[in-house]
């Protein structure tokens, strides 16, 4: 997290031995597998129609069964996670960057860049973000790119918040006087002194990020606007289950619990880091 | 009323201020539209000869701690000039000012929020190296080394972070980046205070070392007058943002002239000595938002009459070399 070996040890040590963060942890590392090497959890092509084997129930040859048109239903959800977890931390990337620049900026040199960045921060907040992610991807195309990007555009004002306020408390340390006092320019007290002393509560930020990423796109899905079939993606997967959810419960259980699990991982690793990296939980 | 009045020596100085002022905006309240200000440093001038010692010694929120960060431009001054080998650099900037910073640097008093918990020991240390291209790399980790060791420090030190150090040592890392450049000026700012007495020892002789051998000046502030005593070869007495009294430190501590300073020395336990008379100051340091007019110790002070609460005494010199701001000396 911070290459540092005695702050890195004990923080990873603290972190592991919190059950539940190490659970999350082992669940986002399965489904990082998964999205790595799909052929290793399921044979079958995922958009191979099978009209014989319409809405099998799972069987030895089709695990989690087959949907209306055949198709094997855990090709399609294995296949889906590398689409949710792609949009999760693109998603995410973007957020982080844009909020970590208007965060540092408008912590580090205050006055009227601080007070101009954080009322665009206000702006932001102002719009209920679904609603404007439907409604721009409502004019546009929606395609995955478009979708990590909304996602990326809407969701960096925390982190921004975030990264304001732990520069405009560690710019007042002794070390950034220090650093000026060798002769040290803004571009590297920032670089090199603030933004190393930030990354903490962003890696927490992120993690809880992905999670929320992750179920935007899935709802985005099931509304029809987010991944376009027959490209699987765990929400799409779910729209398609819901016409036939009376006799078919596996097209909605499977796909749903996969966003469940993956989204409590997330969330159960972000809780973790945070108790692992504040000092107060120290010696827990 | 002998001589006339403080003029700070500024020939051949390696830093000096000239009637410095600096003020602080508190915003009592959101809504509030009163323009309060606190005087933190209420025009003040010293002088610190090169390879010399400047003790600055006064009790919490005097402003001591401004005084020292003016004094290297960390702060910038609202009035007044500041000198440092010869050149004016009130209100210099840009890449002059970073050149200039290199012949001055910092301790701070903090040992723990003073060193980046982020950077290896040889990057602290070899910062001003590695911004001003003197340094880079290999070279700069074995020169760390050097120094590091040259300080008390382990040689392995410079691949270690911060966290891994005592308060001592951690102090010893930064008394490391203050020399690193090879300044002319050091100002220490309460470099032992937050340090066990036993280390405080090793602290100040290894100052005192670093100096004969560089032949830098401090200007050493402390609230501690035994540390001061130990150090200074000049002392200059602050009380809310004012000098009080300086001179030469063997002549102020063997007779202080000003009645906060005899105050104050009257108040450190001399072991050994006969016990003097204290002199016990009564109420609280006055804010430095709305300081007293006159004099500002006249609230304090035991000596205090009718005048003292009208005028302001200027620091005038009472014997050679020797300065105070006080009515009746």
């Amino acid at each position: 997290m911070n290459g540092t070996p005695g702050i890195g040890w004990d923080f990873a040590r603290r972190l592991l031995r919190n059950r539940l963060a190490a659970a999350g942890g082992a669940v986002i590392l399965f489904f990082f597998l998964v999205s790595a090497l799909p052929g290793l959890f399921s044979t079958h092509e995922p958009n191979r129609i099978d009209i014989v084997n319409i809405l099998r129930p799972p069987s030895g040859a089709h695990p989690l069964g087959t949907d209306d048109l055949g198709r094997d239903v855990l090709a399609r959800v294995v296949h889906g996670a590398r689409i949710s977890l792609s949009v999760g931390f693109v998603a995410v990337g973007i957020a982080i960057a844009i909020g970590l620049i208007v965060g540092l900026l408008a912590g580090f040199y205050g006055g009227w860049a601080d007070a101009v960045l954080m009322r665009l921060v206000d702006m932001m907040l102002c719009f209920p973000t679904f609603f404007l992610i439907l409604s721009v991807i409502a004019f546009l195309e929606p395609s995955i790119w478009n979708i990590m990007t909304v996602i990326g555009l809407t969701g960096w004002m925390g982190v921004a918040r975030l990264v304001r306020a732990e520069t405009l408390s560690i710019k007042e340390r002794d070390f950034v006087a220090a650093a000026r006092a060798q002769g040290a320019g803004s571009a590297r007290i920032i670089f090199r002194h603030v933004l190393p002393n930030t990354l903490a509560p962003i890696l927490v930020a992120a993690t809880l990020g992905v999670a929320g990423a992750i179920l935007t796109e899935s709802a985005l899905s099931f509304l029809g606007i987010g991944v376009q079939p027959p490209t699987p993606s765990w929400g799409n997967i779910l729209t398609a289950g819901k016409d036939n959810i009376e006799y078919a419960w596996w097209l909605s259980l499977f796909p749903g619990l996969a966003i469940l699990v993956t989204v409590l991982g997330y969330n159960l690793l972000g809780e973790g880091i945070r108790d692992a990296a504040d000092p107060r939980l120290k010696g827990r | 009323m002998t001589g006339g009045i403080y003029r700070p020596e500024e020939d051949g100085a390696i830093l000096s201020l000239v009637n410095v002022y600096k003020t602080f905006p508190v915003r009592k309240s959101f809504f509030s539209t009163e323009n309060l200000r606190v005087r933190a440093v209420d025009g003040v001038s010293l002088t610190v000869p090169p390879g010399k010692t400047l003790g600055l010694v006064g009790e919490s929120g005097c402003g001591k701690t401004t005084l020292a960060r003016l004094a290297i431009r960390l702060l910038d001054p609202d009035a007044g000039a500041i000198r440092f080998d010869g050149k004016e650099i009130t209100r210099m900037e840009g890449e002059a000012l970073r050149v200039t910073r290199r012949q001055m640097q910092i301790v701070f008093q903090d040992p723990y929020s003073s060193l980046n918990p982020r950077m290896k020991v040889s990057d602290i240390v070899g910062e001003g190296w590695l911004v001003h291209g003197l340094a880079r790399g290999k070279e700069l980790r074995e020169r760390a080394e050097r120094l590091l060791v040259r300080v008390g420090l382990p040689a392995d030190a410079g691949g270690k972070y911060p966290h891994e150090f005592s308060g001592g040592q951690r102090q010893r890392i930064g008394i490391a980046r203050a020399i690193a450049l090879s300044p002319k000026l050091v100002v220490a700012d309460e470099p032992v205070s937050a340090l066990d007495v036993s280390v405080q020892a090793q602290i100040l002789n290894l100052l005192r070392d670093l100096q004969e051998e560089y032949g830098m000046a401090y200007l050493f502030v402390s609230h501690d007058l035994r540390v001061i005593r130990h150090v200074s070869d000049d002392v200059a007495v602050m009380y809310l943002g004012k000098l009080m009294e300086t001179g030469p430190a063997a002549e102020l501590f063997h007779e202080p002239l000003h009645p906060y300073t005899r105050s104050l020395l009257s108040a450190v336990p001399m072991l050994g000595d006969a016990p003097s008379e204290r002199i016990v100051l009564s109420g609280e340091i006055p804010s430095p938002i709305s300081p007293p007019p006159g004099c500002r110790f006249h609230t304090r002070c035991f000596m205090a009459e009718k005048v003292c609460e009208e005028v302001c005494p200027l620091l005038r010199s009472i014997a050679p070399g020797r300065y105070a701001a006080c009515h009746f000396v």
